[in-house]
């Protein structure tokens, strides 16, 4: 941290020029973050540590010291072979139903939303106020109806029943609908038509490529959903081989809950499904365009 | 929503420059303002019809399907046949009466308020001040703190609520747990708010940031050469200007709120004040999968779901009312 004090005095004794008049109140926006930045992080920071520790030492030495006697080690064999290394499929699972629903539901959402965006059809006017409408419909809350019908037709407790209530994504229809609209210019689908291209083949060739930064925001905003998701798999699934992440971690909290000895696979837990997804994420960062969500389509 | 109500007003108009050509082609200026289907492709239909089904099969159906079930009951057949069997009668509003009779509704109910008036005014302040340090002009390291607060919303709420459970447990508890009880019967909402903020807030900052970067820049150096300070700029005209993204999160955090259900059952385990129906939608999980009451439990879901839509339309007059005055 201390790195980081000296950056900012320097950078700011540097950009202080001549317009020095209030002198050092404009630190206060860059303290400001530096607080906000430490709020998020250091929970983060601290699983790390805690995850360098035995169980022993997570009740007996200093909260922010990470210890060096092979307590990492031991609690990542512990953890990847908790119940015949049950752990890596949950990891695996939520692989599975992120990145499948993700890339299926943002080709239906792509697919409507150009539709209705560059189209005028019989219905297609209703079919949109449909979709505003069920905007609203809270997603959350659909989950246990969803669970009802399903198991009416005994359709529940496979990896479908998980992704099938999340390929349709209102929001990312309404998203990909207006981006369609102002990123696909008709002089360019009406040249393509003139020279005999297809209506598909000016879907595929040409309207999806310059949706592309839309699909790729709809693709994240969908994964990460899906990853997180708790409840959707929660009533769907009961058969532990099929447990998502989040599910699976919940479940060695309910089982180990009352033991203290065994919170220290929890923790190692909590740090594997951390790390990799915020790398992930942050890499991606630059290819959102998230003022789509914020309502101006700028391109 | 206010997204949906402002991006259709501003429907880019198709260029003027290419209607005009075709102008003395056309009857009327109106049919060309779109392209009209090309002697009836069916490609749109079918582009939109996987859409439309699985918004059928899996939006609108179950929803339906939450609303008879609401109206039915289970009774005990039996009688002459003596077959002792099941059958679902109509039962009116029975399951409502007894949903809203219950004071436990209303008691998860307020627990959920309690939450939400800690959290969303959190989360909407927080957020705001973030962005609006962000876009300061002489901020430093602003690449590295947005990334950090940004880092949360990569993790999803069951594992943020693990991890902020043992930052709480007084046996490991690295922020005085042992000296603040963070499970006692008033720690417990604050300690629930806490996780549901950490992980929302720099997903609404990005969202405000991207608002207030994308304002003229030519407004501020105005007020600049009128002598406005930092903070007055950002008060006086920043601030009025964000007001249909800021209530866009606010109308996000209230949504989130209505659904809080991954935080208190995670932190369940670990605080004995966290009880089984503690938030509304807990209720209806516990109605529907523990207590075999899925009638009760759909009735209950039911008037969830009205209060969600009413809480969004409330917001979004609100906040467009607020967002004309600035204007005026």
């Amino acid at each position: 941290m201390t790195t980081l004090t000296q950056a900012t005095g320097a950078s700011a004794a540097r950009d202080a020029g001549p317009r020095r008049t209030r002198s050092g109140l404009h630190i206060v926006p860059t303290l400001i973050l530096i607080v906000g930045a430490l709020y998020c992080v250091l929970p983060v920071l601290w699983i790390v540590i805690a995850a360098t520790k035995t169980n022993d030492e997570l009740f007996s030495t200093p909260p922010f010291l990470p210890e060096f006697n092979g307590g990492f080690w031991t609690n990542m064999q512990a953890l990847f072979t908790y119940n015949n290394g049950i752990f890596g499929r949950w990891a695996l699972n939520s692989v599975i139903y992120a990145i499948g629903g993700g890339i299926l539901s943002t080709a239906v959402a792509g697919a409507a939303g150009y539709a209705l965006g560059k189209y005028r059809f019989v219905g297609s006017k209703w079919i949109f106020r449909l979709i505003v409408a069920a905007v609203l419909l809270p997603q959350i809350m659909l989950a246990i109806p969803q669970f009802l019908l399903l198991a009416k037709f005994g359709m529940t407790n496979n990896y479908a029943s998980v992704i099938l209530p999340q390929l349709v994504s209102p929001f990312a229809i309404y998203l990909c609908k207006i981006y369609a609209e102002a990123s696909v210019p008709d002089e360019i689908m009406e040249a393509a038509r003139i020279d005999g291209g297809s209506e598909w083949r000016i879907f595929w060739s040409v309207g999806s490529r310059l949706m592309m930064p839309a699909l790729v925001t709809v693709f994240l905003l969908q994964f990460i959903g899906i990853w997180n998701n708790f409840l959707l798999p929660f009533v769907m699934i009961n058969n532990d081989q099929l447990y998502p992440l989040t599910l699976g971690l919940y479940g060695l909290m309910i089982i180990t809950g009352g033991q203290a000895a065994q919170y220290s696979i929890v923790i190692a837990g909590v740090l594997v499904s951390i790390v990799p997804l915020a790398i992930l994420f942050l890499s991606l960062q630059r290819y959102w365009k998230i003022d789509l969500i914020s309502g101006g389509v700028k391109i | 929503m206010a997204v949906i109500g402002d991006s259709t007003a501003s429907t880019p108009p198709t260029p003027t420059r290419g209607s005009a050509s075709r102008a003395p082609v056309g009857t009327a200026a109106e049919p060309h303002r779109r392209p009209r289907r090309k002697r009836g492709s069916l490609l749109p239909v079918l582009l939109v019809a996987p859409a439309v089904i699985l918004l059928l099969l899996f939006t609108i159906a179950p929803a339906i399907y939450a609303v008879i079930l609401s109206f039915l009951q289970v009774k005990v057949g039996g009688g002459l046949l003596g077959g002792g069997g099941t059958v679902e009668v109509f039962a009116g509003f029975a399951n409502y009466v007894s949903t809203l009779v219950d004071p436990e509704f209303w008691a998860s109910l307020g627990r959920m308020l309690i939450v939400a008036v800690i959290g969303v005014p959190l989360t909407i302040v927080l957020s705001t001040v973030f962005a609006l340090c962000l876009d300061a002009k002489r901020t430093r390291l602003v690449g590295f703190t947005r990334l950090a607060i940004f880092l949360p919303y990569a993790v999803p709420g069951v594992v943020a609520s693990l991890l902020w459970g043992f930052m709480y447990l007084p046996a490991t508890s690295p922020i005085g747990g042992q000296v603040i009880d963070y499970f006692g019967s008033t720690g417990i909402f604050f300690s629930v708010a806490n996780v549901a903020v950490w992980g929302v807030v720099g997903f609404n900052m990005v969202i405000l940031y991207t608002a207030v970067r994308s304002l003229p820049k030519d407004l501020f150096e105005a007020a600049e050469l009128d002598g406005a300070s930092e903070l007055q700029i950002a008060l006086r005209v920043k601030l009025p200007l964000i007001a249909p993204a800021i209530t866009m999160v606010a109308l996000f955090s209230i949504i989130g709120a209505l659904q809080l259900f991954n935080e208190p059952t995670t932190l369940k385990p670990l605080a004995n004040a966290i009880s089984s129906t503690w938030v509304p939608l807990m209720r209806v999980y516990t109605d529907a999968f523990v207590n075999n009451s899925i009638y009760e439990g759909a009735a209950t879901s039911f008037i969830l779901i009205i209060m969600t839509v009413a809480a969004t339309v409330l917001v979004n007059v609100i906040g467009r009312r607020i967002a004309r005055r600035e204007t005026k």
